[in-house]
Formats: C-alpha cells, sequence, structure tokens
C-alpha cells in the first residue's frame, strides 16, 4: 500500500486537474478504479454470488455478525481516541454481550437490547483531530480512500483482531477472504442500483464516498457546507 | 353573518389542514403506502422495475420538486439553461431519479423504519424528516434524510440523504465537468441516452 501512496505521489505531476479539486490524482485513481472494477467483476461478485445462492440468510447474517463484533473492539478504542468516553463504555459492553448472549458474535444481540453498531476507523479518529481528507485516493483492490483514510486503512489493519491474533497466515489470509466476500455480499443489491444512477461511475462513487467519510467523521451531523443546498455556490 | 362565517371556516378547515400535512407525517405515509403496495407486488418482488416505476410514478412523485433538484445539482449552470432547458434537465433528471429508485426497490425487504422527533417551528418553510433504517443482514441502522420544502401544493422533498450522502448534490461534479467539456444541451443529452439504455429492459446485464 505504502508503495501505491509513493507511485500516486510521483504521478501526481503529471496528472491534470478535472472536476473535483478534492481528486488532484483523478488519471491514476480512475486506472485504478477501472482495474477495481474488473477484478470485482471477474472474482469477487460471482463469489459473492455463489457464496449467497449456497449459504442460507442465517447463516450469512451469523458470519457477518461475527466478523462486525470483532471489528467493535477497535470501535470503541476509536470511540476513546476521540474521547468520546460514553460511546466506548457502550461498544465494549456490545462486544461483551455479543461474544457471550450472542454466542461468539454470530447473533447481534446488543442491537436488540438498546446498543446500535457505531462505524468508527482510525481514518475517522484522525479526521476528529482535525486532519483533513488529504486528496482522494483509489486503493487497488480495496477501493475509495485518501490520504488520511488511507494512513488509517492501514493503521485499522495492524489493530484487526484478526491480523493480531491469528498467527498461521495461511489460515489468516482464509479468513481475510471469507470476510471480503461476506461483505461484498451484503453489496450485492446496492451495486445494481449504482450502475442505474450514475452517468460517470468513477465521479458517483467518488462524491459519494467524500459525503460519506465527511459524514461518518461527524457522526451524522456534519456542519452544513456553504453550497450544501445552495443554488449557486461560491466556488 | 356571524354563523354563515362560522360554518364555512368548520367546512374550509379540513380542505386546508389537508393541504398542509406536517412534512413528517407526509413522509411516513408515503413510506407505509409503498411498503404496502410492494408487499402485495409479486411482480416488483420478482424484479419488474418498469412497475416499481410505475408505482413510484403515481405515490412518490408528486411530492417531489424535481426544478428545485436540477437547480441544485447543476449549481452555477443552472442561470446560463434557457427555461426549455431548465425544463429537459428537470425532466431527464426526474427519470433517471425514478429509473434509480425503481432498482432499489425491486431490492426492497420488509425493513423497520423509525422516524426522529421533526425539530421545526411552525412557521419554517424548510425541514429535515430524520429517519432511520434497521438492514436485515447487516446491524447497522442507514439514516435517511428528507430535505423538504413548503410550496402551496403541500410540503415537497428536494433532497434525500442516504447515510450522509445526497441523492442531488452527488451528481454536481459530473454534471458541471458535461457542461464543460459538451455544453448545457450535451449534457441534456448524455441525461437522455442514459434514460433510453435502461429503456430496454435488463439489456448487457450479466
Amino acid at each position: 500500500m505504502c508503495a501505491a501512496l509513493l507511485l500516486a505521489g510521483s504521478l501526481a505531476g503529471c496528472a491534470t486537474s478535472g472536476g473535483n479539486p478534492a481528486d488532484p490524482l483523478e488519471r491514476v485513481n480512475r486506472a485504478v478504479f477501472v482495474f477495481n472494477d474488473a477484478a470485482d467483476k471477474v472474482v469477487l461478485t460471482p463469489v459473492a454470488k455463489g457464496y449467497r445462492a449456497v449459504l442460507p440468510g442465517f447463516l450469512r447474517t451469523g458470519i457477518s455478525n461475527f466478523f462486525s463484533n470483532l471489528e467493535d473492539v477497535w470501535v470503541s478504542v476509536n470511540d476513546v481516541l476521540q474521547g468520546k468516553f460514553q460511546e466506548g463504555m457502550e461498544d465494549a459492553t456490545r462486544v461483551l454481550f455479543n461474544s457471550t448472549f450472542g454466542i461468539a458474535g454470530l447473533f447481534d444481540f446488543a442491537s436488540d437490547v438498546g446498543l446500535p453498531k457505531r462505524n468508527e476507523d482510525f481514518g475517522q479518529t484522525l479526521g476528529w483531530w482535525g486532519v483533513t481528507s488529504g486528496p482522494y485516493l483509489v486503493l487497488p483492490f480495496f477501493g475509495p480512500s485518501s490520504f488520511r483514510d488511507g494512513i488509517g486503512f492501514f493503521v485499522d489493519g495492524k489493530a484487526d483482531p484478526v491480523y493480531r491474533v491469528v498467527d498461521d497466515v495461511p489460515l489468516r489470509n482464509s479468513i481475510y477472504a471469507t470476510r471480503a466476500i461476506s461483505n461484498r455480499s451484503n453489496l450485492l443489491d446496492a451495486s445494481s442500483v449504482l450502475e442505474q444512477a450514475a452517468l460517470d461511475r468513477y465521479a458517483f462513487v467518488r462524491d459519494a464516498w467524500l459525503q460519506r467519510r465527511r459524514n461518518l467523521v461527524y457522526d451524522g451531523n456534519p456542519p452544513r457546507e456553504k453550497d450544501d443546498a445552495d443554488d449557486e455556490p461560491t466556488k | 353573518m356571524k354563523t354563515t362565517f362560522c360554518l364555512c371556516f368548520a367546512l374550509l378547515a379540513p380542505l386546508a389542514q389537508a393541504q398542509t400535512v406536517a412534512p413528517d407525517v407526509l413522509v411516513k405515509t408515503i413510506t407505509d403506502e409503498v411498503a404496502a403496495a410492494i408487499k402485495k407486488d409479486k411482480d416488483i418482488q420478482a424484479g419488474d422495475t418498469a412497475k416499481a416505476a410505475e408505482l413510484i410514478e403515481a405515490k412518490i412523485v408528486p411530492h417531489f420538486s424535481f426544478t428545485r433538484m436540477a437547480r441544485i445539482a447543476m449549481a452555477r449552470n443552472w442561470r446560463s439553461a434557457t427555461p426549455e432547458q431548465q425544463k429537459q434537465l428537470a425532466s431527464e433528471f426526474k427519470t433517471l431519479l425514478v429509473r434509480t429508485y425503481s432498482t432499489a426497490l425491486v431490492n426492497y425487504k420488509e425493513q423497520r423504519i423509525d422516524y426522529k422527533p421533526l425539530r421545526a417551528k411552525s412557521d419554517d418553510t424548510e425541514v429535515t424528516v430524520k429517519s432511520e433504517v434497521k438492514q436485515s443482514g447487516s446491524s447497522q441502522p442507514v439514516s435517511i434524510d428528507y430535505e423538504m420544502e413548503k410550496t402551496d401544493n403541500g410540503w415537497k422533498v428536494y433532497d434525500v440523504k442516504v447515510g450522509g450522502v445526497s441523492l442531488v448534490t452527488t451528481y454536481r461534479d459530473t454534471f458541471a465537468s458535461e457542461v464543460r467539456e459538451r455544453g448545457i444541451d450535451g449534457l441534456i443529452k448524455s441525461l437522455a441516452a442514459k434514460n433510453r439504455e435502461t429503456d430496454r429492459p435488463r439489456a448487457g446485464k450479466s
């Protein structure tokens, strides 16, 4: 991933700035986007479709919950890093409840008793601390990111319970693969909507992703941008 | 004289009330109606997007302000468009959004929707109706916010934000670069082509 960052950085000089000022590396990003798209079409989507066809719904939900529960450990750490101690306690309680009553995380018991899942990661923590997102970046295989969130993604990977606990590399990679397939299968319906919605899929994904991250950093209440509902933004 | 006035008022009051249904009530009513209609319709459940589009045209479209949506998506280019171009933009944008929404509707599974209490003063002309959808298969609820404006014909939606992502402003950069490269007529053509492309049912889908 560092190589990708360096590559992106060195190519920055020759990339022309097209539409969005947040995306000075558009030319490189587009190329990676096309590559990711092809890999997704050829490998991940068919596998995710097969996964959905073969496994019954309750089992897929169980697997998805299992990974979500592991993720919540790091979510609660990030709550605390952002000074949200109440949230940190709640998310740690989620892990505790779901690991025990929820049978090793297969059931999301905590959501049913009023502890809904939160979305936090290290990129958001950096954002909360005031680090701006920096140029938009499409990571090979992993998709939309930014300079800030790329660093966040790297730290998230190091903090991942799967990475920390499972030492056997082939086993660890199989777990990573299962998680990727499980996550992708949850998004199958969304990709058909995206196909329909976008004139230019690259730009649509980018602009949606940038809004989404901004919204997450501010926990759903971003300050109104000057041109948010304005008819004539002053750019 | 006084009685006549009172009588008239009593007769008119329900009418006036019907015209200005509170925005949160409106959103909830329409959502419930659409959900009930899908539940009854085997074709939509089986993936008939054309039928889903019909449902949207009948139930949802009347409550949206597509001109305002097109205006926001066009940003400063809106002003340089002629009234005729503006009309075409609003109409093509509407078709695109209806098609998109119908693709989403056929995937609809029964989901629980919670509405947050509306924070608005009685004389507000712009409000945000906030809701949360609990998805099956994923424990994280997704927020859906409706930006609404008060018009003479009741409250109209002019933006929908899903998980903080605006259905309208997400098109801004795409529209702006189309206009820059091919002009406003070029953008209208691109939108029309996109809408025609999806006229052919399920063409080119794997």
